[in-house]
């Protein structure tokens, strides 16, 4: 194995990886279920977040690093878009308030990991790819300029 | 036994009425025997967040498509789906979807390369089950498994590939993405991810349809007066053309051979799937840029 993982993100990998394909999907469902509404300062201001363009369907995303240095995420993506949402589900279960230096160790291609690109296909497994991107690269540049939110 | 087609007017104005049911259609032969009601989505968990009951998934990545060659499943893969879906070959086959039925349509078009004798699509799709507020359950379908044979597809009478393309310059082509894609400006739909196109356009000579103007806002289909003005006043075609459609990958141009093929009756429409992802990629096939046809517009 490369990098640990943040022990929610490890505890997820493993989850999807112990069952079958139609149970990861099914997992993914529950995720996609629970992806916190965004809190009142977002609510609404699309303008104040970042859109991830590979996704198939609309997505936003906004990264906060809080003075203890945890990251916090922040997502939007349509009930229509169940794929899409578990993924943000998945990426806010096991990363939202880890240290920003672990949430930056995340080796890119973890999802790999997941067994997901038999259930939901290769093609569709970019969108989570490149919001894990964008999250390191919002991280990244708040660490050097001292914090400040951008969305 | 098929099960009788739909006698609503708007379904019987079409050129091929059996290929159309409406949704009260639907409510009132739901769970008939002989029937099957199948979802399809671009996203392959909508499905399980709410899904006409007793209806079954039909992923078309993960189940029409050959996981390994560009193409589709081939007549043994396609028998176990369909066995394991609980769909035999003398099933009557509804059809639905999101986004106005744009994969639905384009699983009917995969059905028709193996020749499934009845298979349908529902008008409007999911949103417009939804829309009547007409019921979804996550419960799973568990259908018995039936028994379907292994029939070889017949790809010819509905399928172009690239070499059909080239032979057919001069003759009438469809573009069904959107007008920027058509004119070279984007390499993809707006909104959507790049799919790996490196050049923009347009294969000459083709007429620009973009495939949603076929569709109501509410995600049925216009009327056969609208759609002729559409196909035949705008764009110039003819009932006994021969003309060949295409978009990106074959799905939304899958819509548009549906339109041409069962709403309006043309004989000779066919699929180009391989579309702007292999004729934007192919090396020395002519492109047209602009917002005309044979090119001009904006140089």
């Amino acid at each position: 194995m490369s990098q640990p993982l943040p022990p929610t993100l490890a505890e997820l990998v493993e989850d999807f990886a112990g069952v079958q394909a139609p149970q990861r999907l099914q997992l993914l469902l529950e995720l996609s279920d629970e992806l916190p509404e965004l809190p009142e300062r977002y609510a609404g201001h699309t303008e104040l977040l970042e859109r991830v363009d590979e996704c198939a369907s609309p997505l936003f995303l906004a990264v906060e690093v809080d003075p203890q240095q945890r990251v916090r995420l922040f997502f939007e993506a349509p009930p229509e878009a169940p794929t899409t949402r578990g993924f943000a589900g998945l990426l806010h279960r096991g990363l939202d308030g880890e240290p920003a230096e672990q949430v930056l160790a995340v080796p890119d291609d973890f999802y790999m990991r997941l067994g997901l690109a038999t259930a939901v296909s290769p093609l569709r497994l970019r969108g989570l790819a490149a919001m894990l991107a964008r999250i390191k690269r919002n991280v990244r540049a708040q660490l050097v300029s001292g914090g400040e939110a951008t969305g | 036994m098929p099960v009788p087609t739909d006698p609503d007017p708007k379904v019987r104005s079409y050129a091929h009425p059996d290929r159309l049911v409406s949704t009260a259609w639907l409510a009132e032969h739901l769970g008939e025997p002989g029937l099957v009601v199948a979802e399809s989505d671009e996203d392959v968990l909508l499905y399980d967040t709410g899904h006409i009951p007793g209806s079954v998934k039909l992923d078309w990545h993960t189940d029409l498509n050959d996981p390994v060659t560009r193409d589709y499943v081939d007549g043994v893969r396609f028998a176990e789906l369909m066995a394991e879906r609980g769909i035999g070959r003398d099933s009557t086959v509804v059809l639905y979807g999101d986004k106005s039925n744009w994969w639905a349509a384009y699983a009917l078009w995969v059905f028709t390369l193996f020749g499934h004798p009845d298979v349908r699509l529902l008008d409007g799709g999911r949103a417009a089950w939804i829309g009547e507020q007409r019921p979804l359950t996550r419960d799973p379908s568990s259908p018995a498994r039936a028994s379907y044979p292994v029939v070889a597809r017949a790809d010819d009478p509905i399928r172009a590939f690239r070499e059909d393309v080239l032979a057919h310059l001069g003759m009438p082509l469809i573009d069904v993405r959107s007008p920027q894609e058509y004119s070279g400006e984007l390499l993809h739909m707006p909104d959507y991810p790049q799919e790996g196109a490196l050049r923009g356009g347009h294969i000459p000579g083709a007429a620009s349809v973009p495939w949603a103007r076929a569709a109501e806002a509410d995600g049925r289909f216009r009327s056969v007066e609208e759609l002729r003005a559409i196909y035949e006043g705008e764009a110039g075609l003819h009932s006994d053309d021969e003309v060949v459609v295409y978009c990106r990958i074959g799905e939304r141009s899958s819509h548009t051979w549906f339109v041409l093929t069962h709403l309006l009756g043309y004989p000779h429409v066919r699929n180009y799937d391989g579309s702007w992802t292999e004729w934007g990629n192919a090396v020395r096939v002519p492109i047209v840029q602009g917002s005309l046809p044979q090119g001009g517009a904006g140089e």
